[in-house]
């Protein structure tokens, strides 16, 4: 999941003979399914949750080119460099359509990208942890491509059509990203001996760092609350969770490797895997700046950005400089 | 000095194609270092495609060249488990990325020779090699499109913008020659009807550099110096690092499957 913990300014959900004619008209068109535009009339709440979590999102597809990008120049074979530079290529363009979806609600992309240099946007946790081997990038496409989609496969039916259109060209492609990535774990898994324990120690290291994308557990939040009555949440934190576990343990026996949780173990009764929890107290550490790779990721960013400033102003230079021709010769 | 003998064409072919494939491998190598780091989404989304386009090039170049040579040797064996010596890529494409300026201007006078190269070999009498050539053509002309469209736009641009594009022409200029040098490879396959001679593409390429550099208000440097050797294996201190990142899990799980 690539928003995690994003707030509404709401302190509950009020029902529909609280709200106003307009929020009860809004709040019916989305419980009748109804797709809202950008141009129709939202509440402010509405939009400026959709802004933190859509900002979220598509930060996160940019941070997450970092820790890919970290082995392109490493990738083991040809086919390998050109199947990763394709998949970082892809995030990238998906940064590209949610900043989009984004401006559509009144928001520049370059206003976006400011408030996250000023660390007042944040993009997924899961960006903060270092990929040290090749074994991570396979880790990092199926566990980390395998928890995003869980969560956006829902999203494609989210009640802002930008958001919801962006998605499903989105999910299209981080299946693809997803069966790479496992493709890679089958490569490492039954390989040598050393490649299979560069393979279990990428599960070892991704596994809770995979879990804490889904956020902790939300069925108490007033903001999950109010963001599954906007439809901009579809399902709760635990019920991704569970999901992506019960889908991701058989995986993980099929290649042949164990799953670094002790106490897990098959519940007949509710027909899912009973799991232990991520340690929450790194998940908030993390997200307060002090996970391994925060300060490098970041700085990366920034330096990215202010180094390319030059390049920017030129370009928005020499457009000047045309039109104005322009104007002068008509 | 010694008369060499003349090559064979079978070996000329596979110096060609080792030296094609080498130049989009390195220069791949170099743009696809700039992944997360650009200075604006769009550019992080072209230079990987540009970078992916140069990496399905190599393939295809390196693949030939090994099936050529005979000796059961595939594009990976030739990219990974090759040193320095032995890589016959221009010096151009393995100076390093520098500011984006430099990396585009490296770029610009890279593909116009690039571009050039490619549509006299689609005239190749070899048909593998016309076939590849008309592949990447395809591709290259988008890649010489974008980046002499960038270089007019920096060079015409801001004061400051301005003078990074003419720095880096002023470094770049003299690592261009080689692009056009030939040997008694080129003059076999010249001959052949396979390749064209290095120096028969030099007119072209200097026109379009030139009308580019001049819309780029830029100054093409008056030294006439140029470097060479990368086509003979003499290279600079750079490949061997380059090489050393490339080639780490090859070199240090030999034989393993990936």
């Amino acid at each position: 999941m690539y928003a995690q913990l994003v707030k509404t300014d709401s302190d509950r959900v009020r029902g529909l003979d609280e709200m106003s004619a307009e929020e009860r008209a809004f709040q019916e068109r989305i419980d009748r399914g109804e797709k809202i535009e950008p141009k129709e009339w939202m509440p402010e709440g509405y939009r400026k949750t959709l802004i933190r979590q859509i900002g979220q999102h598509a930060h996160s597809e940019i941070v997450g080119q970092l820790p890919e990008g970290n082995w392109i120049t490493r990738a083991p074979t040809l086919e390998r460099k050109a199947i990763l530079l394709a998949k970082v290529q892809d995030e990238a363009g998906h940064g590209l359509y949610l900043y989009c979806a984004a401006e559509t609600l009144g928001v520049s992309r370059d206003e976006l990208i400011e408030l996250l240099h000023a660390g007042k946007m944040k993009y997924s946790s899961i960006f903060n942890y270092p990929t040290l081997t090749w074994a991570d990038i396979g880790a990092v496409g199926w566990l980390v491509d395998g928890a995003a989609i869980m969560n956006q496969v829902p999203l494609q039916r989210t009640s802002f059509g930008p958001y919801s259109r962006a998605m499903i060209r989105i999910c299209k492609e981080e299946s693809f990203h997803q069966r790479q990535g496992y493709d890679i774990m089958m490569k490492m898994a039954k390989g040598s001996p050393a490649q299979k324990a560069m393979a279990q120690d990428a599960l070892n290291r991704f596994w809770y760092p995979a879990l804490m994308m889904f956020g902790p557990s939300d069925k108490d939040s007033v903001h999950s609350a109010q963001s599954m009555a906007w439809k901009i949440k579809i399902n709760t934190n635990d019920e991704l969770r569970q999901k992506f576990v019960d889908q991701t343990v058989p995986q993980a026996h099929y290649l042949g490797l164990t799953v670094p949780d002790p106490d897990l173990k098959w519940n007949e009764e509710k027909g899912g895997y009973d799991f232990s929890e991520p340690d929450w107290s790194e998940f908030f550490d993390v997200i307060a700046g002090n996970g391994p790779c925060n300060t490098e990721r970041l700085n990366a960013r920034v330096k990215a950005w202010e180094d390319g400033r030059w390049f920017r102003e030129a370009l928005v230079a020499h457009a000047d400089k045309r039109a104005a021709a322009r104007i002068a010769a008509e | 000095m010694a008369t060499a003998a003349t090559p064979s064409v079978n070996d000329a072919l596979v110096e060609f194609l080792l030296r094609t494939g080498d130049n989009t491998l390195i220069l791949g190598h170099r743009i696809s270092e700039w992944c997360g780091h650009s200075p604006v989404l769009e550019e992080d989304i072209a230079l990987a495609n540009s970078a992916l386009d140069l990496i399905g090039q190599t393939q295809l170049w390196l693949g030939l060249a090994g099936e050529i040579e005979g000796k059961g040797r595939t594009a990976d064996n030739l990219a990974y488990l090759r040193d320095a010596a032995e890589f016959r890529n221009a010096l151009l494409v393995e100076r390093p990325n520098g500011d984006f300026g430099f990396t585009l201007m490296r770029q610009f006078l890279f593909d116009a020779w690039h571009f050039e190269l490619l549509t006299a070999l689609t005239q190749s009498k070899d048909p593998r090699i016309a076939e590849i050539a008309a592949k990447s053509l395809k591709e290259v002309s988008y890649h010489i499109e974008r980046s002499a469209d960038l270089i007019v736009r920096l060079g015409d641009g801001t004061a400051e913008s301005h003078k990074r594009m003419q720095d880096a022409l002023d470094q770049l200029w003299s690592y261009t020659g080689e692009l056009f040098i030939g040997d008694a490879y080129d003059d076999v396959l010249a001959e052949a009807g396979i390749a064209p001679h290095p120096a028969s593409l030099k007119d072209k390429w200097l026109a379009v550099v030139s009308r580019t550099l001049s819309e780029a208000t830029l100054k093409i440097p008056s030294s006439t110096f140029m470097h060479k050797g990368g086509k003979r294996g003499i290279h600079t201190e750079h490949l061997g690092f380059i090489l050393a990142e490339m080639q780490f899990l090859q070199r240090a799980y030999p034989g393993a499957t990936w």
